[in-house]
C-alpha cells in the first residue's frame, strides 16, 4: 500500500474514483443509496442517544420521589427524549433513510431527482443534532419546555437552551421539506416511461402522501418557531400573555404540523409493511386501489384535525365538534388499510422470520394506538385523561409500537438489498420477542396509570402509582437489552453473514431485480418495468411470474 | 409564461439534461452504465418550495388574523395605517412582475440585450420597493414590541420584505448571466426563469399582505 502526498489528496477525484467502500458513507455522496445509509445509521445512533435518555426517564420514575435526577434535569432530558427520537430518528429514518433507498427503485429511476439537495437535506442533521444534544451541556440552560416548547413556559424556562433548541428544529424542519421536495418529483417526474401511477409500489404512494404533508405543514412550524424565537429574543409579544400576546394560537400552528408529523411519522411505516407482508405471505397486497386513496384520505384529514390536542385549551363548543367528528373520520381510511393488511396475510404461505413478526406485530401494537386514538378523539373522554401518561401510552403505541417496529421489520427485510447478507434468524427472533415484550410491559401499564391520573412530564408522583411504574421500567430495561442482540447481529453478519444472493425473499419489487448491493446506477441495463409488483401466487410454486416482469427496450 | 408550461410536462422524453444531471451519473463498472436522459424539473422543485413558503406566509397570515379576532388592542393603538406609500409600493411590485415577464419574452426571442433592459428596470422597481418600504418604516408611529399588532406587521412585512432583498439579489445575477458569453442563453435560461417564478411568487404574496394588513 503506498500513501498519498498531501498535493495528491488535494487533488478532486474523477467521476469514476469517487469514494468506495466505507470511505463513501462519510462523504458528500450523491448516489441515492449512499444517502439512505447515511440516513439509517445516523438515526440509529440517535435512537441509541433518545433510548438513553429514555433509560433515564425509566429509571427515574422507578420511585415516586425525584432522587435519580433533579427535577430540572428530568425536564432536561424528556426535552430532549422526545426532540432526538422524533425529528431525528423516526422522521429522517422512515423518510429519508428507506425513502431514498427504496424510491428511485421503485420508479424504476437511476437516482433521485435532485441528488445535491437529497446530500445537503441529510448533511443538515448531523449538525442539528450535535447542536441539539450539546445544549444539554449549557449548564442549568438546556430546554426544558418539552418537545412541544408551548409558551409561556417555554419563554420562562432558560433562554439559551431554547433558543438552541428552536436553531436546531428549523434546521431539521428544512432538511425534512427539502427531502419531501425531493420525493415528489421523483414520483411524480422520474418514473421510467410505461410505468403508470396506479403501478406503483405501495411505498410510493405512502411516501407521495407523507412529503405533502412534509410540503405543506412544516413549514407552518417553522414560521410558529421564529416567532417563538422573537418572543425569547426581541421580548416581542405574539404568544406572550403579559404583552398582549395569545399562547392559543402557537397551540394552533404548533399542531398545524405536529398532527401531521404523526402521519409523518407513521405513513411510512404503511407503505413499508404494505412492501413486506405480501413477500412473506406470498400473496398480492390486498385492496391496492382502496390503500391508495386510503392514504389520500389520511393525508387530507390529518392536515383537518389538529385541534383534537387542545381540547383543554379553552376551545369554543363547535370547535371541538368539527375536529372530534373529523379525526373519528380517520379510524375509516385507517381501518380500510388495516383489514387490507389482514386480509393481505389471510390463507397465505406465511413465513413467520423476523421480518414478518415485526410486521405482524406492528399491526396488533397499531390497531391497539389506533383504538386508544379515537377514544382520545372524543371531548369528555379526552378532558379526563388529558396530560396524563394514557396520552404517553397512547403516542408510544403508535409511534413505537407502529413505527419502530416496521423500521425493525424494514431492516430484517433489506438488510440482504444493501449488504449481500442475511440478519441471523436466531438473533433477529431473540430480538423480537425481547422487544415485543419489554414495549407491551413498558407501555401498556401506562395506560392504567393515566385513567387513574398520573400526569405526564413530572418526576414525582403519588406513591399509590409505584408498581405499575416499576413494571413499566422493567418493560424499558428489556427494551433496552433488546437493542443488543439487534446490535451484534447487524455488525456481525455485516462480515460474516450467510450469502443472500440477489433476491432471498422471491420479491418481486424492482430492487430486487438487480445486485445485492446494487451498483451505482441501481441496474447495469435498462431499468425493469414492473407493473405488477405484488403478482404472487401466480405459479403453483409460488415463483415470480415471468409475466409480470417486462424488460422494455 | 410558456416556460412554465413543463411543470405540467410529464413528458418523459426531453432531451434536455441539464448540467446537474449529467454531473450525478458515474460510469457504471464494465461500462455498461446506461446514461438515460430526462427532462428538466427544477423548475418543478422550484415551484414546490415555494408551495412550502407560501404556507410559512399562510402561518403568519392565519396568527394575525386569529390575533386580530381575539386580541384587543391596549388603548390609544389602532390597526389603521397610513395607505398611500403602501400602495404605491402594490403598485411598483405589479408593474416589476410586468416588467419580469417581458425580460423572459426578450429573453425566449434571443433578445438578451432588451432581456438585460427589462432585468435592470425590474431590479430597479424591487430597489425602490425596499427603499420604500424603510421610508415607511421610519415613519411608523409604533415599534417592533410596543403591542401585538406591531410586532405582527413588522413580522409579516420583515419577512415578505427579506424575500425581496433575495429577489433583488437573484435578478442581479441573472442579470449579469445574461451578458455575451454569459450563462443565460435563449435555449438555456433556467436562472432567468427560476427568478422570475420566485418574482411572480414574492409579488403575489405581496398583494394578499397588502389586502390584509392595509386595507382590511
Amino acid at each position: 500500500m503506498t500513501l498519498a502526498t498531501p498535493s495528491e489528496l488535494a487533488q478532486p477525484l474523477p467521476g469514476n474514483l469517487q469514494p468506495q467502500g466505507w470511505l463513501r458513507y462519510f462523504s458528500f455522496s450523491l448516489d441515492h443509496k449512499v444517502i439512505g445509509i447515511q440516513y439509517l445509521v445516523c438515526g440509529f445512533i440517535f435512537y441509541l442517544i433518545g433510548g438513553a435518555l429514555a433509560g433515564v426517564i425509566r429509571t427515574e420514575l422507578a420511585s415516586p420521589m425525584a432522587d435519580f435526577v433533579s427535577r430540572e434535569t428530568y425536564n432536561e432530558v424528556l426535552t430532549l427524549h422526545g426532540t432526538v427520537m422524533i425529528f431525528l430518528w423516526i422522521v429522517p429514518v422512515v423518510n429519508g433513510g428507506f425513502g431514498n433507498y427504496l424510491i428511485p427503485f421503485y420508479v424504476g429511476a437511476r437516482d433521485m431527482a435532485y441528488p445535491r439537495l437529497n446530500a445537503v437535506a441529510f448533511w443538515l442533521i448531523p449538525p442539528a443534532g450535535i447542536l441539539l444534544i450539546s445544549s444539554y451541556f449549557l449548564a442549568g440552560a438546556a430546554a426544558q419546555s418539552g418537545w412541544t416548547a408551548y409558551p409561556p413556559l417555554s419563554l420562562t424556562t432558560p433562554a439559551a437552551g431554547q433558543v438552541v433548541w428552536i436553531l436546531s428544529v428549523l434546521l431539521l424542519g428544512g432538511s425534512s421539506i427539502f427531502g419531501g421536495i425531493n420525493f415528489i418529483a421523483t414520483i411524480l417526474k422520474l418514473r421510467r416511461p410505461g410505468l403508470g401511477l396506479m403501478q406503483m409500489p405501495m411505498y410510493c404512494w405512502a411516501m407521495l402522501g407523507t412529503s405533502i404533508l412534509v410540503v405543506l405543514s412544516t413549514p407552518v412550524l417553522a414560521g410558529t418557531l421564529i416567532m417563538l424565537s422573537f418572543d425569547i429574543i426581541a421580548h416581542t409579544g405574539f404568544f406572550n400573555p403579559a404583552l398582549g400576546g395569545n399562547v392559543v394560537v402557537y397551540q394552533h400552528l404548533f399542531w398545524f404540523y405536529s398532527h401531521p408529523a404523526v402521519y409523518i411519522m407513521v405513513l411510512p411505516a404503511f407503505g413499508l409493511v404494505s412492501e413486506i407482508l405480501p413477500v412473506h405471505a406470498r400473496k398480492p397486497l390486498f385492496g391496492y386501489v382502496t390503500m391508495v386513496y386510503s392514504i389520500m384520505a389520511i393525508v387530507f384529514l390529518g392536515l383537518i384535525v389538529w385541534a383534537h390536542h387542545m381540547f383543554t385549551s379553552g376551545t369554543p363548543p363547535w370547535m371541538r365538534l368539527f375536529f372530534t367528528i373529523a379525526t373519528s373520520f380517520i379510524a375509516v381510511p385507517t381501518g380500510i388499510k388495516f383489514f387490507n393488511w389482514l386480509a393481505t396475510l389471510w390463507g397465505g404461505k406465511i413465513a413467520l422470520n423476523s421480518a414478518m413478526l415485526f410486521a405482524c406485530a406492528f399491526i396488533v401494537n397499531f390497531v391497539f394506538g389506533g383504538i386508544t386514538g379515537v377514544a382520545l378523539a372524543q371531548v369528555p373522554f379526552d378532558i379526563h385523561v388529558h396530560d396524563t401518561y394514557f396520552v404517553v401510552g397512547h403516542f408510544h403505541y403508535i409511534v413505537y409500537g407502529g413505527t419502530v417496529f416496521v423500521v425493525f421489520a424494514s431492516l430484517y427485510h433489506w438488510y440482504p438489498k444493501f449488504t449481500g447478507r442475511l440478519l441471523n434468524e436466531d438473533l433477529g427472533k431473540l430480538h423480537f420477542l425481547l422487544t415485543f415484550i419489554g414495549f407491551n410491559l413498558c407501555f401498556a401499564p401506562q395506560h392504567w396509570l393515566g385513567l387513574n391520573g398520573m400526569p405526564r412530564r413530572v418526576a414525582e408522583y403519588d406513591p399509590s402509582f409505584t408498581t405499575l411504574n416499576q413494571v413499566s421500567s422493567v418493560g424499558a430495561l428489556l427494551m433496552a437489552i433488546s437493542t443488543v442482540p439487534l446490535l451484534i447481529n447487524v455488525v456481525l453478519t455485516a462480515f460474516k453473514g450467510e450469502i443472500a444472493g440477489d433476491n432471498p425473499w422471491n420479491a418481486l419489487t424492482p430492487e430486487w431485480l438487480t445486485s445485492s448491493p446494487p451498483p451505482v446506477e441501481n441496474w447495469l441495463g435498462e431499468a425493469p418495468l414492473v407493473t405488477e409488483p405484488y403478482g404472487y401466487g401466480h405459479t403453483p410454486d409460488n415463483e415470480p411470474s415471468s409475466s409480470s416482469v417486462k424488460q422494455v427496450a | 409564461m410558456t416556460s412554465l408550461s413543463n411543470l405540467a410536462d410529464s413528458d418523459l422524453t426531453n432531451n434536455n439534461p441539464h448540467p446537474k444531471d449529467a454531473a450525478q451519473s458515474e460510469v457504471a463498472p464494465e461500462g455498461q452504465g446506461v446514461h438515460e436522459v430526462h427532462g428538466d424539473f427544477r423548475l418543478f422543485g422550484l415551484a414546490t418550495f415555494l408551495v412550502a413558503d407560501g404556507m410559512t406566509f399562510a402561518g403568519f397570515f392565519a396568527a394575525y388574523l386569529t390575533f386580530r379576532a381575539v386580541n384587543p388592542l391596549p388603548e390609544g393603538s389602532s390597526y389603521e395605517l397610513e395607505l398611500l406609500l403602501p400602495t404605491i409600493n402594490t403598485v411598483i411590485l405589479v408593474v416589476s412582475s410586468l416588467t419580469f415577464h417581458q425580460a423572459g419574452k426578450a429573453c425566449r426571442a434571443n433578445q438578451l440585450a432588451k432581456a438585460r433592459t427589462w432585468l435592470m428596470v425590474t431590479g430597479g422597481l424591487g430597489v425602490a420597493f425596499l427603499a420604500s418600504q424603510m421610508v415607511e418604516y421610519f415613519s411608523l408611529p409604533f415599534g417592533l414590541t410596543d403591542n401585538l399588532f406591531a410586532s405582527t406587521f413588522y413580522a409579516l412585512t420583515g419577512f415578505h420584505g427579506l424575500h425581496v432583498t433575495l429577489g433583488v439579489i437573484c435578478i442581479a445575477i441573472v442579470t449579469l448571466q445574461t451578458r455575451s458569453n454569459g450563462r443565460i442563453t435563449a435555449k438555456d435560461h433556467f436562472g432567468l426563469e427560476a427568478a422570475e417564478l420566485y418574482w411572480h411568487f414574492v409579488d403575489g404574496i405581496w398583494v394578499v399582505l397588502y389586502g390584509i394588513l392595509y386595507l382590511l
